[in-house]
């Protein structure tokens, strides 16, 4: 608790200059076995081993578990101050899981989560309560992630209920007037209900509420995927312009690798409950090496005819299997134009492959295959 | 300045001269709804040829699903009503048929395929009985027979062991799998012309490409017609021959695929391309188009985009644009090149 209470005193007006972000823990944090970049300083998430197993039962009185669905299957990684951990996968592969997990809205099965050196999945009560002002979420969909008998002041408002030590009572009209100021909206418009709002409109009111409490972390699952292209444009430059004016960390999960390669600093791809591959932007999506990566960059469609013949597609065949009885070794086998007798045994796990270690190459990143190889498929030939 | 007259049908990109599979001339379509008339199609002109992929580009709202839902006759009407406008399907006009007429083209001549197949195909039935369903109503074919055809046409769209999976019900299969049963269905009849709305919306990128390729593929075979709705310019961008773009009710701009994304002569369809982020370079800040679509109920006076265009000036507030021809500054003429801006000269020349 008491390394929280810096945070409450944090001004909780939109203008963030002021916003200390200086952690003065990070010192103490004492998490081992994470080679974080030097530039970039402590993480302020740190994702380890993080498993999410849905129980199948069968019977109805005595009911016995039958399997499991491994929605998220150990699932590793970093948040840094300030910037963007974009995640994209197809659906079903555990995104909004691990979502979900961060913001400990579902119990993790296994793993821990470290918000500043702190695991949040072992919290409860009051301490849980503190830690979750600062990671906050922005749904997909604005329509029904608003409640339509409030008016648009008491939803952005609402946190302060929960947490009041943020805005006293007599200054909260005033808060939630400077947070619509902030993500564009209409002071005027607090007394107005969600339906009289467009979709981008409710998208940032969705936003003004994930702010409200000043957090650091915001998850953002699929927040633009239900709007429309030339509102997608609008809602993703306020998000970037918000994360510069308040020194957010965002994770964006999201199905449309475009937009997510716009946003991220660094990309996770996930397939059956895994992370495959990670790295920047640049080596996911310039220089891939997983053969699941390379599918999925391969199929997106790009706006741009000319590129239609001279670009390499890759059609996978077959579905994503099931996560309640995922193939053995690696996942993606079943559907790998690469897949060798050794890949049904031995399962690859997430690290630089071997051949590309220490190599000055963009292809130095983590990739969870047995036969990495580096592949351009987005750039036409 | 040159004027096409707004119903005059606009030549095929090849130059073919061959008469257009459909046309659609001045359509019209309102609803009128407590709030008053609201104007979702607003003249509409477009044509398709054998063998050709015509995409309709728009956002929700823009009237692309009605000028389709129109085309096929599955319009609720009331509250629709088409005030004006022809579709000629080989030059007959489908809105003065009867309903029995129009019944014989639809599904045989004319197949839909839906976004969300889920919904679209009866749960309680087998895919097989649906399937079916198409032969035993149009061609009286005997239960047992229907049922042969339904395997046929699922391994046609490869569906893998058609035999066994015949009997399964939607909830069975996958979405991917399931928009297959869909472009199946579509096939059933092998239509001369097939209208997609947004077929690969609700499905993931790796099966949108397999169900995309599919699609050409069996259109390539037929030889069909091909109407693909979509906001993607992505899925456009892979596929179409040529493009109309709409906006609120009207299409703004028309022109061969290559030259659309090259140099665009609408202010919208330029400000679209530039508000989509690239998957191969990593862009500074995105283009925003400002504001929003309009409200059907009240679409603006003049250019109904001028409340949203850099470029507007009082002329656009006051005067609908026709559908210029675009030409290169010399004059040459731009074939199946219209754009319904006072400024086109400006927005693809300057």
């Amino acid at each position: 608790m008491a390394e929280l209470s810096k945070n409450d005193e944090r001004e909780a007006t939109p203008n963030v200059s002021e916003v200390d972000v200086v952690d003065a823990h990070s010192e103490t944090e004492a998490v081992a076995a994470v080679e974080a970049p030097v530039d970039r300083g402590e993480p302020i998430l740190q994702i380890r081993g993080l498993k999410k197993h849905f129980p199948l039962t069968q019977g109805i009185l005595f009911k016995r578990q039958v399997g499991a669905v491994k929605a998220v299957d150990g699932v590793s990684f970093d948040l840094y101050q300030g910037e963007t951990l974009g995640i994209v996968g197809e659906s079903g592969c555990g995104k909004s899981t691990v979502a979900k997990l961060l913001m400990n809205l579902e119990q993790a099965t296994a793993g821990e989560i470290f918000y500043k050196g702190q695991d949040i999945t072992r919290l409860s009560g009051r301490a849980l309560k503190a830690v979750r002002r600062n990671i906050q979420m922005v749904f997909q969909d604005p329509y029904t992630s608003l409640n339509p008998r409030m008016t648009v002041g008491d939803i952005i408002g609402e946190p302060f209920d929960i947490h009041p030590e943020v805005a006293p009572k007599g200054d909260r009209r005033r808060k939630v007037q400077e947070l619509l100021d902030v993500v564009g909206l209409n002071p005027e418009y607090v007394n107005r209900y969600p339906h009289q709002f467009s979709g981008g409109q409710r998208q940032r009111i969705g936003i003004a509420r994930g702010l409200a409490l000043n957090p650091e972390v915001i998850i953002c699952d699929e927040p633009v995927s239900a709007l429309d292209v030339s509102v997608q444009a609008q809602v993703i430059n306020l998000m970037e312009k918000l994360q510069d004016e308040f020194d957010l960390s965002y994770i964006f999960i999201a199905h449309d690798l475009s937009i997510v390669r716009h946003i991220s600093d660094r990309v996770g791809v996930m397939y059956l409950g895994k992370v495959v591959e990670i790295g920047s932007d640049e080596q996911i999506y310039d220089h891939p090496t997983h053969p699941y990566t390379q599918a999925l960059l391969s199929a997106v469609p790009q706006p741009d005819p000319e590129a239609r013949e001279h670009r390499e597609r890759i059609i996978l065949t077959g579905d994503v299997p099931s996560p309640a009885n995922p193939p053995s070794g690696c996942s993606f086998r079943t559907r790998c134009w690469k897949a060798e007798a050794r890949c049904a045994e031995e399962t690859p796990l997430l690290a630089v492959p071997q051949r590309f270690q220490g190599g000055d190459t963009p292809a130095n990143h983590e990739s969870a295959c047995h036969f990495a190889e580096e592949k351009d498929v987005v750039h036409a030939a | 300045m040159t004027i096409i007259e707004d119903t005059a049908p606009v030549p095929a990109p090849g130059g073919s001269g061959d008469a257009p599979l459909l046309e659609v001339r001045d359509l019209h379509v309102e609803f009128h709804t407590r709030e008053g008339v609201v104007k979702a199609v607003n003249g509409v002109n477009y044509n398709v040829h054998a063998g050709e992929t015509l995409a309709v580009l728009g956002e929700s709202g823009s009237g692309k699903s009605v000028t389709a839902q129109a085309i096929m006759g599955i319009l609720d009407m009331p509250p629709a009503r088409i005030p004006q406008g022809e579709i000629l399907f080989r030059g007959q006009d489908m809105l003065k048929m009867s309903a029995e007429e129009r019944r014989k083209i639809r599904g045989r001549k004319i197949a839909m395929i839906f976004q969300d197949a889920l919904s679209s195909l009866n749960p309680v039935l087998s895919v097989g009985y649906q399937l079916g369903e198409m032969f035993r109503v149009h061609q009286g074919l005997s239960k047992k027979e229907a049922k042969a055809k339904a395997v046929e046409l699922m391994d046609r769209v490869k569906i893998p062991a058609a035999a066994a999976r015949v009997d399964d019900f939607p909830h069975q299969f996958s979405g991917g799998m399931r928009q297959r049963i869909m472009i199946a269905m579509a096939l059933a009849l092998e239509p001369d012309l097939i209208i997609a709305d947004e077929p690969t919306t609700a499905l993931d990128v790796t099966v949108q490409a397999q169900v995309m390729d599919l699609l050409a593929e069996l259109q390539r075979e037929y030889n069909m017609g091909l109407i693909l709705i979509t906001h993607d310019l992505g899925v456009v961008a892979d596929v179409a021959d040529k493009i109309a773009v709409m906006y609120a009710g009207r299409i703004v701009e028309r022109a061969p695929v290559h030259e659309l994304y090259k140099r665009p002569a609408h202010p919208y369809t330029r400000g679209l391309l530039d508000s989509i982020p690239r998957l191969d370079q990593k862009g500074q800040e995105l283009y925003a188009i400002k504001g929003l679509p309009p409200n059907l109920l009240r679409i603006p006076s003049g250019c109904a985009f001028n409340p949203r265009c850099p470029k507007a000036q009082d002329v656009c507030r006051t005067d609908v644009p026709p559908l210029y021809e675009v030409t290169e500054p010399d004059g040459t003429p731009l074939a199946g090149r219209n754009s319904a801006c006072h400024f086109w000269k400006e927005t693809i020349h300057g």
